[in-house]
């Protein structure tokens, strides 16, 4: 029922200006039934966060184009430690290679998905892991 | 979960995590939500509510960002709700008004909360106005709601507030007939954006004769049109100060006490409806005795109008 529907914020943190993937994952998502609060480009780590307490979504998902963009996770994550909204469920997505994952995971990000996951396979992580 | 006690001090002391999962439970898990409610109730004035409305794309998202802004220039806090159309397939929404609006996300003085319309059957949804109380208990000097304007539903919503604002673009000149017919008759204010566009002069003459043709004798407020180009942030001064007109029309005339005494009505309504659907209709409809109805209907060997009398036998005063 609709008691529990679950929203989701898509966000792409950094400067690069493409967000395709980002968007295509949105659709997905709410083609799934969900809620998803779409911030468009280049956002900060404070706007995200920000973002995500005032929606009180049960989900955040970022996309970054590569691997150089680590520390904008960890910032994001170290910010929602601070504000004490840590029952978020974080994902992330784009291209991040595999050496990076464990230090992604060492930080708190609980998914990551590289392009061509399909988009099923992102639907029912959420669905099983957020709340 | 907070105590229901911390969760009102947070509130009422504004602080954003407790007023964004308070809103949450406005919305999922409304008895919870009541229960705040109840105790935060008369607490504070409700503020004052704006709508904008119009087709989608024609700018009201960005319009939002810049009047915010200047009411903020003045010291109001202000809290946004961006209201968009729940899918009827999926029931999935993008709430994707929050992009429009980067000049004032990061403001503290400033709250936004994307909403669905998850629409319930005809009417608006109530959560809407127990967030606006919400809101105001929180203390939101200006809260303003942003709807697109296509079905009657977002009209409903833009019912609650006390000015409205309609938004239109020159290239809508030939959409007009449809405008008029729903949009145009829900507004305080019309808003002529993108008048950057061309054929903006067209479009102002349509919307004057318009106005001229609605106006009704012996009406003190003649609706007025304001041409912006919200992208270049230009003619919002002069939009504000038509707000505060028409809110000190409302004021003086004692019409802002009217029309909310009567959203207060239409709020009791929806509340006793939403009660006896959720405790009556709900169960009913989840019962054995439901299906073997409908199966009945079916077979055509029994009629709805029957049916739901039974269904409803000793639920009902006869
Ligand atoms: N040329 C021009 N473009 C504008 C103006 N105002 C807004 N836009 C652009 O119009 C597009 C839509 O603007 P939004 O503010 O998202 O419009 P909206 O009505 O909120 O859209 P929905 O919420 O999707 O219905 C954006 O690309 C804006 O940059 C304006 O005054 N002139
Ligand atoms: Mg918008």
């Amino acid at each position: 029922m609709a008691k529990e529907k679950i929203k989701v914020l898509i966000a792409k943190p950094g400067l690069d200006g493409h967000d395709r993937g980002a968007k295509v994952i949105a659709r997905g998502l709410i083609e799934a039934g969900m809620e998803v609060v779409y911030t468009g480009l280049r956002n900060t780590p404070e706007d995200i966060v920000r973002a995500a307490i005032q929606e009180d979504v049960d989900v955040i998902g970022m996309s970054i184009l590569s691997g150089a963009h680590n520390h904008l996770f960890k910032s994001v994550m170290e910010l929602l430690k601070k504000e004490n909204f840590e029952d978020v469920l974080v994902i992330a997505g784009g291209i991040i290679p595999e050496e990076d994952h464990e230090y992604l995971t060492e930080l708190g990000i609980d998914g990551i998905f590289t392009p061509g996951t399909p988009i099923q396979k992102i639907v029912d992580f959420i669905e099983e892991r957020a709340k | 979960m907070q105590s229901l006690q911390e969760m009102i001090e947070g509130i009422k002391a504004g602080e954003e995590k407790h007023i964004a999962r308070a809103i949450s439970l406005i919305e999922n898990d409304r008895d919870k939500g009541f229960a705040l409610l109840k105790e935060l109730y008369g607490s504070a004035e409700i503020s004052y509510l704006v709508g904008i409305t119009g087709p989608p794309g024609s700018g009201k998202s960005t319009l939002t960002d810049k009047i915010v802004l200047h009411w903020r220039k003045q010291g109001l806090k202000v809290a946004i709700i961006a209201i968009d159309p729940t899918s009827q397939f999926s029931g999935g929404a993008l709430l994707g008004d929050r992009i429009r609006m980067d000049n004032v996300a990061a403001d503290k003085g400033v709250f936004i909360r994307s909403m669905g319309t998850r629409g319930t059957l005809g009417g608006l949804n109530p959560a809407i106005y127990d967030t606006v109380l919400l809101l105001s208990y929180a203390g939101y000097d200006y809260i303003l709601i942003e709807t697109v304007g296509v079905g009657q539903n977002e009209v409903d919503i833009v019912d609650l507030a006390d000015t409205t604002l309609v938004v239109t673009v020159p290239e809508a000149g030939d959409d007009i007939q449809t405008f008029k017919a729903g949009l145009m008759e829900v507004g305080d204010i019309f808003v002529l954006n993108k008048s950057d566009r061309p054929s903006v002069i067209k479009m102002e003459l349509t919307l004057e004769q318009m106005v001229r043709l609605t106006h009704k004798e012996g009406e003190k407020w003649t609706i007025p049109i304001v041409k912006t180009t919200a992208t270049e942030n230009k003619g919002i001064a002069e939009l504000v100060e038509k707000i505060n007109d028409h809110k000190e029309y409302l004021q003086n005339d004692g019409q802002l006490k009217e029309n909310r005494h009567e959203v207060m009505r239409r709020q009791l309504i929806n509340l006793m409806e939403e009660r006896v659907l959720a405790k009556i209709i709900k169960p009913i409809e989840n019962s054995e005795h439901f299906s073997e109805k409908l199966k009945a209907i079916r077979d055509l060997s029994e009629d709805p109008y029957t049916a739901a009398e039974e269904l409803l036998k000793n639920r009902l005063p006869e």
